[in-house]
């Protein structure tokens, strides 16, 4: 048979659909991104170094980095918990928390944003306690981990619930009856089950909270080199219109953004693979 | 579900079990429900006619007006391509397909602030197209045309996104018996693609739409943060933060606010609804 681009098919309309489907991808998406690219090329490499090893530009990436990486892993540990009680346990109102863990996806980020900030300030409902044993919530780093943690918290209980949900009840029943404790249990038999969603569920949040700038401008304080983010610090050199630097910045963040898709889908490539395999 | 955790095999004592839905339930309620709890509670801290007035103020009416009127644009945008990139990778095999959907997915693993970015480093001043744009005298960025696209882009993916795999799950027989029996390619997807997916739909609707009227980082890029020209409502709720006017910074934000809620409703629904005619579905008749 010879090689085909396209089965055969009764159906009518690819044609068009397809067509439009490219010519508005890439009038939207793909033309106005690969302007970055021109953008970049046109920077020279000692211009391109230059920027993205600046003192200042160095700390925002460390900042956004680490900050995102706790935030991620806080709400690993709490997203398991979460999607634990939610598919194991039963208790009043279950159905109304499981819908209100979207929340974070549907708030905008500003509103998210005014509200942590005024709640973490140190006159804040929740800053005025942290105030007091002298710690510094809103206006500092753990600020802007609380914004991340907040912005990210449903990722990793909406990829863990489906694989909860499917664990065979035998397989615990077995670990169970070969003598093993319900601690046991989870460390060696279901927690190996969840690890490609949890996975999944940290570099979906994780990537999300490097992005993010809208909650995270307003509790941050916007320090530079203290609590200036790198969504900020772009945001800053666009309005010095100095766009090589924003470029150049930008360009780094969005391929890490690209590498943390590329292993998301090779996480699942792979667990897929090995759902065949057995 | 309940079976399983009157097990002792498979489930935890009383004491564990109230332990993790203790600490489950503290945390949700300090990261979610204090939140929601303070918005409204700053947006009445003065009373109730404090709040309505921020709400009256013409500013605030432009950027609500603006909001509306930039989802009114994007959102079917975004369903047209949707419907169309659906038909045409769940319905058809060819090269390059998983390709496309990765392209499509490209949107939301860009950050907003870099989203509205593009549309400057294109259409700026100093942009690509900046010069031709100030010789023929069109200005895209700092205006609401500016603001209509970048929101455009970070919308993008949402529909596509729910339709797919719902296309693509329901299969191709169904359409294929339509075109045989002499039906046209629309009337086929009017009459048996559309009902089909409606739901996923709606979903995906509800889901662009709650984004597009709460987007802030992208647009704030392309804004300039012109009052009453090009300030969205979340725009507006920096301004009025900035600004001090924490009541009414907050009674905006109380109005999206509502907006995530209802979405969050909306949402619950459409999932009910789903599933629940995809069982009558799989179920055949006695």
């Amino acid at each position: 048979m010879a090689f085909q681009l396209k089965k055969p098919s009764p159906l009518p309309g690819f044609g068009l659909t397809l067509g439009f489907t490219i010519f508005y991808l890439s009038l939207i998406v793909l033309i106005p991104l690969s302007s970055l690219f021109i953008k970049t090329a046109s920077l020279s490499w000692q211009e391109f170094f230059s920027t993205i090893s600046s003192p200042r530009v160095l700390a925002s990436y460390r900042l956004s980095f680490v900050a995102s990486m706790i935030a991620a892993a806080i709400n690993t540990v709490f997203g398991v918990l979460l999607a634990w009680v939610l598919v194991r346990y039963s208790f009043p109102g279950k159905k109304l928390i499981d819908g209100l863990v979207d929340l974070p996806f549907a708030l905008p980020t500003a509103v998210a944003g005014i509200t942590l900030t005024t709640l973490y300030a140190q006159t804040g409902w929740l800053g005025q306690w942290f105030a007091k044993v002298g710690i510094k919530t809103a206006y500092s780093e753990l600020g802007i981990i609380i914004a991340l943690t907040f912005i990210s918290l449903p990722f990793v209980v909406r990829t863990v619930q489906p694989v909860l949900e499917d664990v065979q009840k035998e397989v615990e029943e077995a670990a169970a009856s070969l003598g093993a404790g319900r601690f046991k249990t989870f460390m060696r038999v279901i927690l190996p089950e969840m690890r490609p969603a949890l996975l999944t569920g940290f570099a979906l949040a994780f990537a999300r909270a490097l992005g993010e700038y809208g909650s995270v401008v307003f509790i941050s304080g916007n320090m530079p080199m203290k609590t200036e983010i790198t969504p900020l610090l772009i945001m800053t050199k666009l309005e010095q219109f100095e766009y090589s630097e924003a470029t150049a910045i930008a360009v780094v963040m969005l391929c890490v953004s690209f590498l943390i898709l590329l292993l998301i889908n090779l996480i699942n490539w792979r667990s897929q693979r090995l759902m065949v395999a057995r | 579900m309940d079976s399983q955790a009157h097990s002792p095999a498979t489930s935890e004592p009383a004491g564990v079990r109230r332990l993790l839905i203790g600490v489950a339930l503290v945390f949700l309620a300090v990261f979610l429900v204090l939140p929601l709890v303070a918005v409204f509670a700053k947006a009445f801290e003065n009373g109730v006619l404090p709040y309505l007035q921020a709400i009256v103020e013409p500013d605030t009416l432009d950027a609500i007006r603006l909001t509306l009127l930039t989802a009114a644009i994007a959102v079917p945008l975004n369903v047209l391509f949707g419907l169309s990139a659906s038909w045409a990778i769940a319905k058809f095999d060819f090269v390059g397909k998983n390709f496309l959907i990765t392209l499509i997915d490209l949107p939301f693993s860009v950050s907003p602030v870099i989203s509205g970015m593009v549309f400057v480093l294109l259409f700026g001043a100093q942009g690509l197209l900046g010069p031709w744009l100030i010789e023929h005298d069109i200005r895209i960025i700092f205006t609401p045309i500016g603001i209509v696209l970048a929101t455009t882009f970070v919308t993008f993916p949402f529909v596509a996104r729910e339709l797919i795999p719902l296309m693509e799950a329901q299969g191709r027989e169904e359409e294929e018996a339509a075109i045989t029996l002499g039906a046209g390619g629309l009337r086929t997807f009017l009459k048996v693609t559309l009902p089909n997916a409606k739901w996923g739909l709606l979903y995906g609707v509800i889901l662009c739409n709650a984004r597009a009227m709460g987007e802030f980082g992208a647009v704030s890029v392309v804004s300039g943060h012109i009052r009453g020209l090009t300030n969205t409502m979340p725009l507006q709720i920096e301004v009025l933060y900035n600004d001090h006017k924490f009541v009414a910074a907050f009674a905006v934000a109380s109005l999206l606010t509502l907006l995530a809620l209802a979405t969050l409703a909306a949402k619950s629904v459409v999932e009910w609804k789903s599933r629940r005619a995809f069982r009558f579905d799989v179920t055949p008749d006695p």
